[in-house]
């Protein structure tokens, strides 16, 4: 078992196994196809993403460095949050970026009742060290216990 | 954050409950990134990069409405990214009903959407709002809320304008409330490079491959690209903006580059030189091998890897009015040579609606139509956004396109030789 804190983005608390990815995330790319044709599992679409390419993301703590591509990313994490297809939690390694933050921000202001934190800056230790599968416990003050 | 007497009644409610979320999403945005104040947007126009109708969002045309509806409508007009539909594209009876029936079965009320809150005009529907014929290019310095990652890193980069790469929705939230945080590639210390590439290839590189390698390495840093003046030179042209359209376009979907700085070319790298780097700058070579060895890495995603290309998309970003010339007189050296008179593959090129009127007043135009190449104002990436489309060998030298679709990028050279000579 470890321990990580990051920076609280988006407050709450969640238990998930884990998913990661080593690379950016290219959020069009990754949820395009599952928002589009009813995918509820959110499968990954992303064939330049080896490590989620078509696994599932809902209810996934996604482990990620950042999010890259697309400025509709934002507004894809919004739709995802919205249309409940989102990952349980999102811990980034570094510091978020703004694509990732905008779609976090926006639906936590513009949409009732959604449940995902978000923690950044783990560091690269975390992502070295957490592999698929692994539970995941986000605390509220942004500690993030790996087991 | 410091907020002024008039931001922080908004936020409290002075102009209504619309405007305060408004607000408190710019707050939370600016708080995020460690903005100390909110600055100005001083362009005259803004670019979303939210412009199809597409079913699956129906929580982004709520939220617009929302806006619409509390009164919160954009202060600058705006221009838009393409549309995702044309009747001269390609399409078979089943995918012109996906198309139309369920894909983009809101794209006429979207449309309705973005005419209430600031849309410029019929016509701005374009990746590269900054060509002049759309008539949205920033002067240097400028304070953008762009979205639209390759409208956003021209801007940086060749504009020397000034904008972080907004999502979708943030965009035009800058733009309701006339103001934006203040931090990363607003400030003069966000601009500066973390990583020095050298190009040392013997030719001069493709664009978009350049571009690819480079946003894959640096992510979302700010590279300083040096070696390009010998293809470049130290003046900005219609030949050298083409070529960096498609190359920042590259660095912002393989990587998330918002800003690069071309040695002796771009602005800020001409005006600033090596004082633009930071300290401590990682540097990146390039050379033939590690292009190579980067476009060898592109997966194929097709079922059948040999396939025969059933169709060919040539302009992602919009191609500007050089560029078709070009390709025009290209795709017409290739047939004579080959003996051909019309291409053997389905090939579109994709351009924004007001160069497409422009370049149809030339003579070029009837000469490209005769060589059987469909001009469009299409968005090719949203053409190919659908499980159908997914399924076609689709080939393009777009690496935007590429990335975000099962579409197989081969370099121009390779694409010319394949609508005009044939072969897989």
């Amino acid at each position: 078992m470890r321990e990580f804190v990051g920076r609280v983005v988006a407050p709450g608390t969640v238990s998930a196994p884990a998913l990661v990815s080593h690379g950016g995330l290219n959020t069009l790319a990754s949820f395009q196809k599952a928002l589009q044709f009813g995918d509820k599992k959110a499968t990954c679409g992303d064939q330049n993403n080896p490590d989620l390419y078509n696994k599932q993301m809902v209810g996934k703590a996604l482990c990620l460095p950042q999010t890259i591509g697309s400025t509709t990313g934002g507004l894809v994490l919004y739709c995802a949050c919205a249309m409940e297809r989102n990952p349980a939690c999102m811990l980034f390694s570094k510091p978020i970026d703004s694509l990732a933050a905008a779609g976090s921000i926006l639906a936590s202001v513009w949409l009732e009742g959604i449940n995902m934190p978000v923690v950044d800056s783990l560091g690269e230790e975390f992502l070295e060290y957490v592999k698929d599968g692994m539970m995941i416990s986000v605390g509220a003050d942004g500690r993030v216990i790996v087991e | 954050m410091y907020l002024t007497d008039e931001q922080q009644a908004i936020l409290n409610g002075s102009k209504g409950e619309t405007l305060a979320k408004v607000m408190k999403t710019l707050v939370m945005y600016g708080e995020t990134f460690g903005a100390e104040k909110m600055v100005p947007v001083t362009s005259e126009y803004n670019h979303l990069v939210t412009s199809f109708g597409l079913k699956m969002m129906g929580p982004v045309f709520d939220l617009m409405q929302q806006l619409i509806d509390g009164g919160a409508v954009s202060q600058q007009k705006f221009s838009v990214d393409p549309r995702p539909l044309d009747k001269k594209v390609p399409a078979n009876f089943l995918q012109n009903f996906i198309f139309n029936n369920i894909m983009y079965a809101k794209q006429e009320s979207y449309e309705q959407q973005l005419q209430k809150l600031g849309l410029m005009n019929d016509d701005a529907f374009t990746c590269a709002c900054y060509l002049d014929q759309v008539g949205n290019a920033p002067k240097k310095g400028e304070i953008l809320s762009w979205a639209e990652s390759s409208a956003v890193v021209y801007a940086n980069s060749v504009l020397g304008a000034r904008c972080n790469r907004n999502s979708g929705i943030m965009d035009i939230m800058g733009s309701i409330a006339g103001f934006v945080p203040c931090f990363g590639l607003l400030t003069d210390e966000g601009r500066k490079a973390t990583w020095i590439v050298k190009v040392d290839c013997k030719n001069k590189p493709e664009a978009q491959l350049l571009g690819s390698a480079i946003g894959m390495k640096v992510m979302e840093d700010v590279p300083f690209v040096t070696g390009m003046e010998k293809w470049l030179g130290t003046e900005l042209n219609d030949e050298n903006r083409a070529y960096l359209k498609d190359f920042g376009a590259a660095t912002a979907s393989n990587g998330a580059v918002g800003l690069y700085h071309i040695e002796n070319l771009t602005p800020e790298a001409k005006e600033l030189g090596a004082s633009l780097v930071a300290p401590g700058a990682k540097v990146y070579v390039i050379d033939d091998a590690e292009l190579e060895r980067v476009k060898n890495n592109y997966p194929v995603v097709w079922k059948d890897k040999d396939a025969k290309p059933k169709l060919c998309f040539i302009g992602c970003p919009h191609l500007s009015m050089q560029q078709l010339i070009d390709w025009t007189v290209a795709v017409e050296d290739g047939l004579k040579a080959s003996g051909n008179k019309k291409v053997l593959i389905p090939t579109v090129f994709t351009t924004a609606p007001g160069v497409k009127k422009e370049f149809e007043k030339t003579e070029y135009a009837k000469r490209l139509e005769a060589t059987g190449v469909i001009l469009s104002y299409i968005c090719p990436l949203m053409y190919m956004n659908n499980p159908l489309a997914g399924k076609m060998p689709v080939i393009t030298c777009s690496n935007k396109l590429r990335t975000y679709t099962t579409a197989r990028f081969y370099t121009e050279a390779e694409i010319l030789a394949k609508i005009t000579k044939g072969g897989n």
